[in-house]
């Protein structure tokens, strides 16, 4: 029989310290479905990031409001959905980071790690609610020889 | 987090601060916050700083992190100072690469060699 893991919804407080425990408990849960360690480096960034925008751009580090998680983990993929309170973003209209005018900046980079290390990374129309597929034969992240 | 509690270990040679970290995971921002506050006070305090951050030990790294690393170019820069980047594994390589922030740091295989390429 497949084995799984399924949580939902798992409402969490908004703080950073509530989104590493997210982090660890699915991480801990993919290494016994066969996810390889580059897999679960590939997710954990990921995830990192996506709680990162709920907490501090979508909830604005409100103590008061609360991030929902909802995931799904098969011997085949794992999928989580991460959704905040705020008013949502518009992923298309972040900058490229990796433009020569903007590797200076700081921050920016958050979305396009999500992209690069996960199978897909789709948001609802309101912006505030990713849904991230990882696929354990997935072999992302590529990167291209001329970088 | 308190002053005293520093995530990194710090020393010098040859004028080249040598900055390490204690922690494996730099992803917690408090954490990334308080180290790059440390290594601001190294750059503010010297004329032209020559800074070599090792990421030996270090397998996970998040954009915030990153992101503390491009200001603490900026700075180095600023005050027409060298940085350089040693030691860094694979995985964490690949994050550089994607992000293409291997074209804006100076990122060498081993401590040894960064060392060398202070001018």
């Amino acid at each position: 029989m497949e084995q799984s893991h399924t949580r939902k919804p798992w409402i969490i407080p908004n703080l950073l310290a509530q989104g590493v425990k997210v982090v660890k408990t699915v991480i801990e849960q993919m290494e016994p479905l066969g996810y390889s360690q580059t897999a679960q480096f590939a997710v954990r960034l990921a995830l990192d990031e996506a709680m990162a925008n709920a907490i501090r751009h979508g909830n604005n580090n409100d103590p008061t409001k609360h991030v929902t998680i909802e995931y799904h983990i098969t011997e085949e993929q794992l999928q989580i959905s991460i959704c905040d309170e705020g008013d949502g973003f518009k992923p298309e209209q972040v900058p490229d980071p990796t433009l020569d005018e903007n590797l200076e900046r700081p921050c920016g980079r958050g979305v396009m790690l999500m992209n690069a290390y996960m199978t897909k990374v789709t948001f609802n129309d309101k912006g505030n609610c990713v849904t991230m597929i990882k696929r354990k034969d997935c072999p992302l992240p590529y990167v291209s020889e001329e970088d | 987090m308190a002053e005293n509690d520093s995530r990194l270990t710090i020393e010098t040679s040859d004028d080249i601060t040598l900055v390490g970290f204690l922690d494996r995971n730099i992803l917690e921002e408090a954490t990334i916050q308080h180290i790059g506050d440390q290594i601001s006070d190294i750059i503010d305090a010297t004329p032209n700083p020559r800074i070599l951050i090792n990421f030996d030990n270090v397998d996970h790294l998040s954009s915030a992190a990153l992101g503390m690393l491009i200001t603490i170019n900026n700075k180095v820069r600023h005050k027409s100072g060298q940085l350089r980047l040693a030691n860094i594994n694979t995985q964490i390589y690949e994050v550089f690469a994607i992000t293409k922030l291997n074209k804006l740091f100076q990122i060498h295989s081993d401590a040894e060699k960064a060392m060398q390429s202070f001018k």
